[in-house]
């Protein structure tokens, strides 16, 4: 289709593989250019079945919009004895993927996309000419986190979303643009919504960030926000929840807030928060007179954490991790925790030579890796494989930050990326988060270790953003009241007192910071169900009723308070340049550790264990199944052929 | 397969801008003046394939008697620039059909080495219909094939020879095979190759029978073990080709007319022919003709000469000629009145629209059914076509269905010139060649045919009324 004339040439040659060379005339709308396209589409359409009207492609479909284009809208194809069409049985890809064969134009990009950017050698011709079949030779679910996409790559209807199936056409919905929250790398997406509901997400393109990739949770756990929606106020009575109205919950908070002694209120954040509530939260703590606003994540290797962004982000570009040479990844698996970021490791992988060494688990990687090590000690040994790189990268786990081993880990690591370094604009050492809120969080000034400050400081009222990691290790005692805002009512909504129904990042929409501390606006795409309202307004609604006046009451207003706190909240879409990475050695807690033998442990080994890794996600009924049919895949004789 | 390549390599010489030139030298009146003006019959002394008929013994004692690896040393040491001149200087011209000058694409292997290795793919998958020529080489005289492997080697640096040979040819194949051992326990090649201290192996590996593994691209996947499709060009084997090395492909008979063309000389191979079109060619001859035969013959001999002399003539006598595929399947068809006068070359049959190929005559006489004939062969590329690109997938199919309709009339006249406009689609707008070679033939059908096929539809819609493919049309 994408058939061009090149001067000089005498017939017309394929665009997309064609080097460019110095004085090449190019022609893509002459006649000939035109005539072999519009000659390749009545190819097409000879063995194309025409169930556009039962089709969900319809209407978004690069073939039909070609046809259009061009206009022929009678075949020349006269099949006198009614042999009809090409008939192709479907494939089972699994729960996420629906398959209508028949519909196939063999372009193969999907074939291409899995090879090439999954790293999964699942799809592939079978046959030759006319009876060439695109499948999996064996029924094999598409063992991919990034199996969404060869849905959106599919230019016609062979590939359609499962759990989207026949819900809407493209021309009814209504698109805001949006940021994934489900991992930290700020995907860009477009949350597609129809009468008020959300019905499916697509990536948006983003060379910066996602390239046009989406995760497959980002893309299908949305059906978890119908799922224990918090949708009234409630309070606990008797141990029982009790439904009423906002004024009567937000008497009592503020009641809750006027009585404790500033010291003893805190507020912990949960991953979804965005930073308009963040900031909002912060400020009224801090009016009350409390500094105690943390979010769930621990990092306590330095006493500067919060100060430096160097030291809890990527500091390298995404886009600049595809050049790199040599990769060293220290108790993470990127594949689960960033997909899309690990779609920039297997391009440097493929395309630039890049080695992997991993010094953690054995973990279900895309790319060839070497197992270099298991703990804080192998690290010495790691030092001589990026010896020679031209480009290395260093990427640590956010939840080896966590573990005693810290410090000594955090102190080896620099040291090593110190003698690797090549230039100021190639950042060595890169920490990966994983909650969408962290960095924004970081950003306002909250600071990390929720659970050890409500261990060691006993509040007595705990202002919870929809925290819920924090409650499963940690039961409030009688003496404290929890204050849930939040959107999904789980392990931490379970043990409030009082539970102020807020917005979902698709409701609320939001400033967030990925994991490059690049601020990105989602916009919001649908209002909250029920008696639900934004988060910030919740917090603001607090405040009004403790007699505090926060200055700011409309989107822009907010606005003006981020730029206040830190320009680069409203600094949209650019990465800030780090700075005083220097400082971080000095500022390196002392070693306390004596169990640096102790091996590293990444949360999320296997792809079974991708799906439902949080509470948001392991609500969502399609992440369930995917995982479900993942486990019975595990079973098949074919899983690894 | 390589026989449908004729046209897409004159197109792609103009591509490169640096064989223009090249060809321009070569093809310029200097070299080659035309002074001769009557072609064949080729004297018996002049002959490069001497056992073609296997009367004598096919193997190293029987090679060596005919003058096979006679100062095959002498011919290396003679250093890659001599040889590749002398190729020039013959003006030999790729026997697989496409027709490309040899020395020049030996020449281009010659540039400066990257550190990889060179290799030499040699294409023994014959498997156009009609073509039975490197099968009588394989058969009877496997060592002019192993020692045309070492000299063209030697000629480009590579390092070793693929032999990528036709599944079905399974004698052929076993011929081979012991020719190699023969020529690697004699110490002819191998390690130090005929003691000249250069070092070549020769492999062969069989394919499983499928006619798009003769293109050179396909042919290079199949070596490297994957589906054979042909690859996009640019980048071309010779910079990007087996295992990601510079590669050339070449013909059996190609391959195995080079010594001779070193030790004779290469004027003595272009005293051979019209310019641009020199030397001998083995010629096949098959389909209504009393004798049936593989022969040798000079370039540039009139057809209608060639099949007298060599196959005893048409069935039934000249008259009863109906067409003559000239140059394997994929070629077009050419009506008797054309046959009276068409050379035998190259140039001679782009002259009347058709083209060399890898010179398979196909003789038909006046019982054949041509429109049947022909849609047999649409079948048959129907069968083959890789399935990569649409105007090949889809279209040969598309003409297979209503060519099949043309056999006995059920169609309209329009359909015709939408059949004509189906193959100028598929011409050209596919990878490789295969599209162009299903086309042709059907051009060919079209073009000299025409009242055939309206005739056979008027006769249809007589006695059956008109076909449904008027109305649905």
């Amino acid at each position: 289709m994408c058939l061009v004339e090149i001067e000089g040439m005498w017939k017309p040659q394929i665009a997309c593989a064609m080097p460019v060379a110095k004085n090449m005339k190019i022609r893509t709308n002459s006649e000939v250019a035109y005539k072999a396209q519009e000659s390749v589409l009545e190819f097409l359409l000879t063995d194309h079945p025409l169930d556009c009207p039962i089709c969900d492609q319809g209407g978004e479909c690069d073939l039909q919009d070609l046809s259009m284009k061009f206009g022929s809208d009678r075949t020349r194809f006269t099949d006198i004895h009614f042999e009809g069409k090409r008939a192709v049985e479907n494939k089972n890809l699994g729960p996420l993927i629906r398959t209508e064969m028949t519909r196939c134009i063999h372009c193969t990009r999907c074939i291409r996309f899995a090879s090439q950017v999954c790293g999964l050698d699942v799809l592939g011709t079978a046959g030759r000419g006319g009876e060439m079949l695109v499948g999996t030779y064996v029924d094999k679910m598409f063992l991919s986190e990034l199996s969404g996409n060869i849905i959106d790559l599919c230019p016609v209807g062979a590939l359609t979303n499962k759990p989207y199936m026949f819900k809407a056409r493209p021309w009814e919905i209504n698109r805001a643009n949006s940021i994934d929250v489900t991992d930290a790398t700020g995907t860009n997406i477009s949350v597609n919504y129809r009468f008020n509901r959300v019905l499916r997400v697509l990536p948006r393109e983003n060379e910066e960030v996602n390239q046009e990739w989406l995760s497959d949770k980002g893309r299908w756990s949305i059906d978890s926000l119908d799922i224990q929606r918090l949708v009234t106020p409630m309070y606990k009575c008797n141990d029982c929840l009790v439904a009423t109205e906002w004024d009567i919950v937000l008497k009592m908070v503020s009641k809750q807030l006027k009585c404790t002694k500033p010291f003893d209120i805190m507020a912990i954040a949960g991953p979804y928060c965005n930073a308009e509530t963040l900031v909002a939260t912060k400020d009224l703590l801090n009016v009350l007179g409390s500094e105690h606003t943390y979010i769930e994540r621990n990092v306590d290797y330095s006493e500067a954490v919060v100060d430096i962004r160097a030291s809890y982000s990527l500091n390298i570009c995404m886009k600049n991790i595809a050049l790199s040479d040599k990769i060293l990844l220290v108790g993470t698996n990127p594949r689960f925790e960033a997909p899309v970021l690990n779609a920039r490791i297997r391009q440097a992988y493929m395309f630039n030579e890049c080695d992997v060494y991993v010094i953690g688990p054995k973990c279900e990687y895309n790319y060839h890796v070497e197992y270099v090590g298991q703990s804080v000690k192998d690290l010495s040994n790691a030092k001589k494989y990026l010896q020679n790189a031209k480009s290395p990268l260093i990427f640590v786990g956010i939840d080896q930050l966590q573990t005693p081993n810290a410090v000594t880990l955090m102190r080896e690591l620099i040291r090593i990326s110190n003698s690797l370094k090549k230039s100021s604009d190639w950042k060595v050492l890169n920490i990966l988060p994983k909650e969408a809120s962290f960095a924004g969080a970081l950003e306002a000034g909250w600071k990390p270790g929720g659970l050890k400050a409500i261990q060691s400081l006993k509040p007595r009222v705990i202002l919870s953003l929809g925290a819920d990691d924090v409650f499963r290790q940690w039961s409030p005692p009688k003496d404290c009241t929890v204050i849930y805002i939040g959107f999904q009512g789980d392990s931490g909504a379970a043990c409030a007192s009082i539970i102020l129904p807020g917005s979902a990042y698709t409701e609320a929409g939001g400033t967030f910071l990925n994991m490059e501390c690049r601020s990105q606006y989602a916009q919001p795409a649908v209002s909250p169900p029920g008696k639900a309202r934004y988060d910030w307004k919740i917090i603001r609604a607090i405040a009004e009723y403790c007699q505090i006046c926060l200055f700011y009451t409309d989107p822009d207003s907010i606005c003006r308070r981020l730029a206040q706190i830190s320009p680069n909240f409203v600094s949209c879409g650019t990465c800030q340049k780090r700075l005083f990475e220097d400082l971080i050695p000095q500022l390196l807690a002392n070693d306390s550790s004596d169990c640096v033998g102790q091996p590293f442990d990444v949360c999320m080994k296997k792809l079974k264990e991708y799906y439902c890794s949080d509470i948001y996600t392991s609500n969502s009924p399609t992440m369930v199944k995917a995982q479900k049919a993942v486990m019975k895949m595990e079973k098949s004789p074919y899983c690894h052929v | 397969m390589a026989g449908a390549l004729a046209r897409i390599i004159h197109g792609s010489k103009n591509q490169l801008g640096f064989v223009g030139p090249l060809v321009a030298v070569n093809n310029g009146s200097v070299r080659f003046q035309q002074t001769k003006t009557s072609f064949g019959p080729l004297a018996d002394s002049d002959r490069i394939f001497t056992n073609l008929y296997g009367r004598h013994d096919w193997r190293l004692r029987g090679a060596l008697q005919r003058g096979d690896w006679y100062k095959t040393k002498e011919i290396i040491l003679k250093g890659t620039d001599w040889i590749v001149n002398e190729l020039k200087t013959s003006g030999l011209r790729g026997r697989g059909g496409a027709g490309f000058p040899t020395g020049m694409k030996w020449s281009f292997m010659n540039k400066p080495s990257d550190g990889r290795p060179k290799y030499l793919v040699v294409n023994a998958d014959e498997g156009e219909p009609g073509t039975c020529k490197d099968r009588e080489i394989m058969r009877h005289d496997p060592h002019k094939l192993v020692e045309g492997c070492l000299i063209a080697g030697a000629a480009m640096g590579a390092q070793a020879a693929y032999i990528y040979i036709r599944g079905e040819f399974y004698n052929e194949a076993s011929n081979l095979q012991v020719a190699i051992a023969e020529a690697y326990q004699a110490g002819l090649i191998g390690k130090n190759a005929c003691g000249s201290g250069y070092n070549f192996d020769v492999f062969v590996h069989r394919g499983a029978g499928a006619y798009i593994c003769g293109e050179e691209t396909a042919l290079i996947e199949s070596i490297e073990g994957k589906q054979g499709k042909p690859r996009l060009k640019p980048p071309f084997p010779a910079d990007v080709g087996l295992f990601g090395c510079p590669t050339t492909v070449n013909n059996v008979e190609t391959i195995a007319v080079s010594p001779t063309i070193c030790r004779r000389g290469g004027s003595w191979f272009a005293s051979f022919g019209r310019a641009r079109n020199s030397g001998t060619k083995l010629f096949n001859i098959s389909g209504h003709v009393n004798t049936p035969c593989t022969v040798e013959e000079e370039m540039s001999i009139p057809l209608k000469e060639l099949i007298e002399r060599h196959a005893g003539g048409v069935c039934g006598g000249w008259d009863n000629l109906l067409a003559i595929i000239p140059g394997g399947s994929s070629t077009p068809l050419i009506p008797k009145d054309v046959c009276e006068t068409a050379i035998m070359d190259f140039d001679g049959l782009v002259a009347v629209q058709t083209s060399l190929g890898t010179a398979a005559i196909i003789v038909m006489d006046k019982s054949t059914d041509i429109v049947k004939a022909i849609a047999r062969l649409i079948m048959f590329y129907k069968h083959e076509s890789c399935g990569q690109c649409t105007p090949c997938r889809e279209g040969v199919s598309w003409m297979n269905k209503i060519i099949y309709r043309f056999v006995d009339g059920n169609a309209s006249p329009k359909e015709i010139d939408m059949l004509w406009e189906i193959s100028k689609q598929i011409e050209g707008h596919t990878i490789c060649a295969l599209g162009d070679g299903a086309a042709w033939p059907v051009q060919g059908l079209i073009r000299h045919f025409r009242p055939e096929l309206e005739r056979r539809m008027a006769v249809y819609a007589a006695a059956h009324g008109p076909s449904l493919a008027e109305r649905l049309y």
